[in-house]
């Protein structure tokens, strides 16, 4: 049984999304606030307007009240949503759906992310009661498995692997210097990234994504009433989402070089929006950049380039502001840190600036004025060999 | 029926302290040698449960230990019985009981000898990290080692205590308070002026009750807590030289309750047939043992493999540690941590429901198609078949090393922390901690064991399961 989809049902018609940072000032209420009062003022509609709403968020706060109350909204529904470093694209989905099956009018996808107030470095996620016997591994350690097993089997040299994770941090730290958005607005040059201390593994922190806070936000309604309020609503095109079987942990022949859960997360959403040659058809892609290696792998799971061709294709520049197929042109999770119930929906604000014509000329990319419509987001939680994944396209026409 | 030891095992840490290290850093004389240390990651229960595997990878098929007793003065637990993780991990079933002695060294006999008057096959293990404050004598004197002893009766008995005697005298010389870490002594002379004629006095017994003559002594293995007196001892008996056995303390330190197994295994790792070995052990008086060497002896050391021999110090199996390291490890250098959550105790009830996965390393393996599943589960994931898993301990399945990671941000006693994704021979994978590694040395396709370690204490709860460790073999 194949799903299928729903395809130029449902439209973006307003979205929101707050400076990312260490926002020392804001709570995760105020950041809410901010990211919604955004979201309804560009698609010009008040809370009470929306029928529906879909928070999401791993750790800074628990059920619809994390966002009803510091919006004070007239008895909405509001369903808190958590699936990992998808959780914000999870909240969008969810509303997405609701919206087509045509149980309600208007959605809104919203989520955010306070990190850096537990006063711990990286990530720390809440654990269950446990018989103790996983090993404790950071985040970085975890992705950080993905550089020898990669250099293993394509025979990359350790010294041209780092060249490669460096120029992919340095591509994005590029892009994001360039966004007002972004938490680190500064290019970094390549030395630094190469020079920089290490984490683990091979990765040196400026391989790791940053620790932010911050909170994004998007209305959606059916295709078909997106005119009453844009008149350049942004369609989806697809939503897919897997949780894996986590058997890389447990299966030697899991080799640590690929996704499987974003390989199939790629081809659920291709099949969907009817896509066949990715690198060729979309305008743009967001990736989950979360640490260096893992874009690159990206890059071959979703079919941008082929087994083992990854790291050449990130050193030719094709996934540059101003290549052929350009990624995370906003700077991604490497310039925005990556608050987990915002990140999703961030990404798709960048689709959305981008798709619009609405990015500053300095970020804006070639790809959409020579004609492409798609853009593509995506998010993995976990860890190789057990995540969860989320692809979506969205497009500039219904038809695209 | 002949009883006594039928297989025996030793544990001697990786890591190694020259005192010369002490010297250059307090600059204080601290003499020759090294002493053993236990790993951050090791107590009294994980090398035991080495020296337990050690001697069990030897023993008859025929001979299932029956009874486990461990003998400490540095349990890890109060209240609960740390004999119980030590059963657990060395796979023993429920029918096995399991007994701590406890709180003083003298226990390490105790143990001995009950196992010697059961009336069942009884593995017996000593182990013991001794401890004392930066630049004391305890410090540069101790060493940290298991020792374990499977008592059984039959032809297979490789040495028979054949005489034992006591001498047994309330006095002070050394002690410790229950919360204290470091040991007090009372000023030597005493203790010695004490402990050699209670030696004399059991020795004399015991080879009146065995009917022979110190002529007749191969080996005479003195260990105990004070060592002047145990030199002082092993000076008294006139005996020819090679009878009195290297008590190992130049090289692994005094390990105090294990130490009488350590030197006596050491002894039996070369000792021949018919041999007569007088062991005497000071620790609030005196006991005396003698064991006759059996002519099993040949035969099982060219059946028992190299698997109680390696454990004979082999410098392949051990590395230098510097004396920070230890100081950090011994909790004298409280050293500024990551800025990382401190690890989450396990909780008592998952851990109850995982036990044979968490202390006996038991994965499970699909009846349907064979694969192996860490940890245990119930659905294959190679097959789908639900609830067709069968028990599979692999604690001595070895395995090569598919993929590793150097953590240097995660939360341990010991940084970086070394991860590895172990691929096990016949199947299943699974990712741990890599011990007892200079983490420089470690690649993809490296050769690993499993050990059983403390992962980590805290909330007053000691996290044990098992990590890898390299497999060291001669080149």
């Amino acid at each position: 049984m194949a799903a299928k989809g729903i395809r130029d049902q449902v439209a973006i018609v307003g979205m929101g999304c707050t400076h990312f940072g260490e926002r020392w000032d804001k709570g995760a209420d105020d950041l809410l606030v901010d990211a919604a009062t955004e979201a309804f003022a560009s698609a010009g509609v008040s809370k009470d307007d929306v029928d529906a709403y879909w928070l999401g968020t791993m750790g800074s706060g628990i059920s619809g009240l994390t966002l009803s109350k510091p919006l004070c909204l007239d008895y909405k529904p509001v369903t808190r949503v958590e699936n990992m470093c998808a959780t914000g694209s999870e909240a969008f989905r969810n509303a997405c759906y609701a919206v087509a099956c045509g149980a309600i009018d208007m959605a809104m996808a919203i989520g955010v992310e306070k990190l850096k107030d537990s006063g711990f470095s990286g990530l720390v996620i809440p654990k269950s009661p446990s018989d103790g016997t996983a090993s404790d591994l950071t985040a970085p350690a975890l992705f950080s498995l993905l550089a020898p097993a990669y250099e293993k089997k394509y025979g990359v040299d350790p010294a041209e692997l780092k060249e490669v994770l460096t120029r992919i941090a340095w591509k994005n730290h590029h892009n994001g210097a360039l966004n007002p958005r972004a938490q680190f607005r500064r290019e970094v040059d390549k030395a630094t990234i190469a020079c920089s201390p290490i984490m683990a593994g091979q990765l040196g922190t400026f391989d790791c994504s940053g620790v932010s806070h911050g909170s994004a936000a998007a209305i959606v309604v059916r295709a078909e009433d997106a005119c009453h309020h844009t008149a350049k609503p942004i369609v989806v095109k697809a939503l897919s989402f897997v949780a894996g079987p986590a058997t890389g942990t447990a299966d030697p022949s899991y080799d640590y070089t690929t996704f499987p859960e974003v390989e199939r997360a790629g081809r659920n959403a291709y099949r969907e929006a009817g896509i066949d040659d990715p690198r060729a058809e979309l305008a743009m892609a967001e990736v989950h950049d979360c640490f260096t290696p893992t874009e690159l792998v990206i890059y071959e799971d979703l079919g941008f380039a082929e087994r083992g061709q990854g790291w050449k294709e990130a050193l030719a520049g094709t996934f540059d502001l101003d290549g052929e197929l350009p990624v995370n042109p906003d700077g991604g999770l490497k310039a925005f840190g990556h608050p987990i119930g915002a990140s999703g929906l961030r990404m798709l604000f960048e689709a959305w600036l981008q798709l619009r014509g609405e990015a500053p000329p300095e970020r804006t990319i070639k790809s959409i004025s020579e004609g492409r419509k798609l853009a593509l987001t995506h998010n993995l939680g976990g860890s190789p060999g057990e995540c969860v994944s989320f692809v979506s396209i969205v497009g500039s026409e219904p038809s695209a | 029926m002949t009883r006594g030891i039928v297989p025996y095992g030793t544990y001697v840490p990786y890591w190694m302290l020259a005192r010369s290290r002490i010297t250059q850093a307090l600059g204080i004389p601290a003499g020759p040698g090294t002493r053993a240390v236990a790993s951050y990651d090791e107590d009294t229960t994980t090398m035991a449960v080495e020296a337990g595997r050690r001697a069990l990878a030897s023993a008859p098929a025929s001979m299932p230990a029956r009874e486990v007793v461990l003998a400490t003065a540095d349990p890890p637990y109060m209240d609960k019985t740390n004999a119980v993780a030590l059963h657990d991990a060395l796979g023993m079933t429920r029918s096995v009981p399991a007994f701590d002695m406890s709180g003083s060294v003298r226990s390490g006999t105790a143990a001995l000898r009950y196992a010697q008057y059961a009336p069942v096959p009884v593995l017996s293990v000593l182990s013991d990290m001794r401890n004392g404050l930066p630049g004391s004598s305890d410090e540069r004197d101790g060493g940290d080692a298991a020792a374990a002893f499977l008592f059984g009766s039959g032809s297979q008995v490789i040495a028979e205590p054949v005489a034992h005697a006591s001498a047994t005298s309330e006095f002070l010389d050394r002690w410790r308070l229950p919360d204290e870490t470091a040991s007090h002594q009372w000023e030597e002379r005493f203790g010695e002026h004490e402990y050699v004629p209670l030696a004399a006095e059991a020795v004399a017994a015991a080879m009146k009750e065995a009917g022979i003559t110190a002529a007749e002594i191969d080996h005479f293995v003195v260990t105990g807590v004070h060592t002047r007196a145990v030199k002082a001892v092993q000076r008294s008996g006139e005996f020819a030289a090679g009878v009195v056995a290297d008590d190992l303390t130049g090289i692994i330190g005094n390990t105090g309750t294990a130490h009488q197994g350590i030197v006596l295994a050491n002894v039996l790792d070369t000792a021949e047939p018919g041999a007569v070995i007088l062991a005497v052990s000071l620790a609030d008086g005196a006991e005396a043992t003698i064991f006759r060497v059996t002519d099993a002896i040949d035969a099982y050391r060219d059946g028992s493999s190299a698997e109680h021999r390696r454990s004979t110090l082999r410098p392949l199996d051990h590395a230098e540690l510097s004396y920070m390291k230890f100081l950090t490890w011994r909790g004298h250098l409280e050293r500024e941590q990551p800025r990382r959550p401190e690890p989450t105790p396990p909780a008592p009830p998952p851990s109850a429901r995982h036990e044979a996965w968490k202390f006996g390393f038991t994965a499970s393996r699909c009846d349907v198609c064979g694969t192996r599943l860490l940890p245990p589960g119930r659905v294959c994931i190679h097959c789908g078949a639900v609830d067709r898993m069968a028990e599979e301990r692999l604690a001595d399945v070895p395995g090569v090393v598919a993929n590793f990671t150097i953590d240097r941000l995660a939360f341990t006693p010991n940084p970086p922390m070394v991860a590895v994704v172990v691929d096990f021979d016949g199947g299943g994978r699974f990712r741990c901690e890599l011990t007892d590694v200079d983490p420089a040395t470690v690649g993809i396709g490296d050769r690993v064991e499993m050990t059983f370690r403390k992962v980590s204490t805290s909330q007053s709860i000691h996290n044990y399961f098992w990590k890898a460790r390299p497999i060291r073999e001669e080149a």
